[in-house]
């Protein structure tokens, strides 16, 4: 078999998946944050395809592009409260954003 | 031979950008490396046979959110932010063996698996219309509460990103003339207590 197997793919997503978790874990800067988010959802569309693609199932292209709508709409309300609290704190560091820690 | 060569090409580019997106502290060079991870990510799709959704991932993602992202970016300036030093290095180095270990769990879940499953039959090559026909059918509902979601999402980025004043503030002062010149009741209270 010369074209890679489902277990190629599943692979390169779970590294992906990881990298994005190791960013989200270790970036201080909230928009960082949010760039390791969209490496995960990543991850998980090619999770989505790779199956749909094996296993003959149409419905993983159409979960993608529910992923792909609602990263949207997560980006831009993420983007925008970050911009809200950069206006307020005149930060976007997320050590410093502990007004809620009791 | 040619096709899991070129997938070799492709995921040792994403999994590269991946990693100097998490290693370089610079977000603009991260967002710009998050574009050439996402391009790679449709390449994959284009070689899985998804066509649309390779069209789809290049205009919404590398189009629509990066520009958001590195508009963002300019808006903030967020450089100067992670250049101390870390007072919590130790800490976030913990997120090494953690990742390294749920790595090491999916892989073995993925090498462990019973049977790989045979590629049934040729990839569909022109499965739009399918998708199409699935999202009106099946997916209806799912379909029409997206398009509800990315309506509130729109309407709560407004009300978030806008200034306090609305439409009395003078548009080109900036975030910095926005926060120093208005008088902002409860803005003011935290930044004090901040310092």
């Amino acid at each position: 078999m010369a074209a890679p197997g489902l277990s190629a793919y599943l692979i390169l997503a779970a590294l992906v998946f990881t990298i994005g978790l190791f960013g989200v874990l270790t970036r201080r800067n909230a928009i960082g944050i949010l760039l390791g988010i969209e490496l995960m959802l990543n991850a998980v569309n090619i999770n989505l395809v790779a199956f749909a693609r094996f296993e003959a199932d149409l419905a993983g292209l159409v979960f993608t592009l529910f992923v792909i709508a609602i990263t949207v709409a997560e980006v831009g309300v993420g983007l925008a409260i970050v911009i809200a609290i950069f206006r307020v704190r005149r930060t976007v560091d997320a050590d410093h954003l502990n007004l809620l820690r009791g | 031979m040619m096709a899991r060569a070129a997938f070799l090409v492709i995921a040792g580019i994403a999994v590269a950008a991946a990693l100097a997106l998490v290693l370089r502290r610079n977000t603009v060079h991260g967002a710009l490396f998050l574009v050439v991870n996402l391009g790679c990510v449709a390449a994959l799709y284009l070689m899985l046979g998804a066509i649309f959704l390779a069209a789809a991932q290049i205009i919404v993602y590398a189009g629509a959110i990066m520009v958001l992202f590195v508009f963002a970016i300019m808006v903030l300036i967020p450089g100067k932010e992670e250049t101390g030093p870390d007072p919590r290095r130790t800490w976030r180095l913990l997120a090494a063996p953690l990742g390294g270990a749920l790595l090491l769990e999916l892989i073995l879940l993925v090498v462990g698996r019973t049977a790989a499953p045979a590629p049934t039959g040729a990839a569909p090559s022109d499965n739009v219309a399918a998708i199409g026909r699935l999202l009106f059918t099946d997916y209806l509902l799912p379909f029409e509460l997206t398009s509800v979601l990315l309506l509130a999402a729109m309407v709560g980025v407004l009300l978030l990103a806008r200034s306090r004043e609305g439409s009395a503030e003078p548009q080109g002062a900036g975030p910095e003339a926005s926060v120093r010149g208005s008088a902002k009741p409860q803005g003011s209270e935290p930044e004090a207590s901040l310092r």
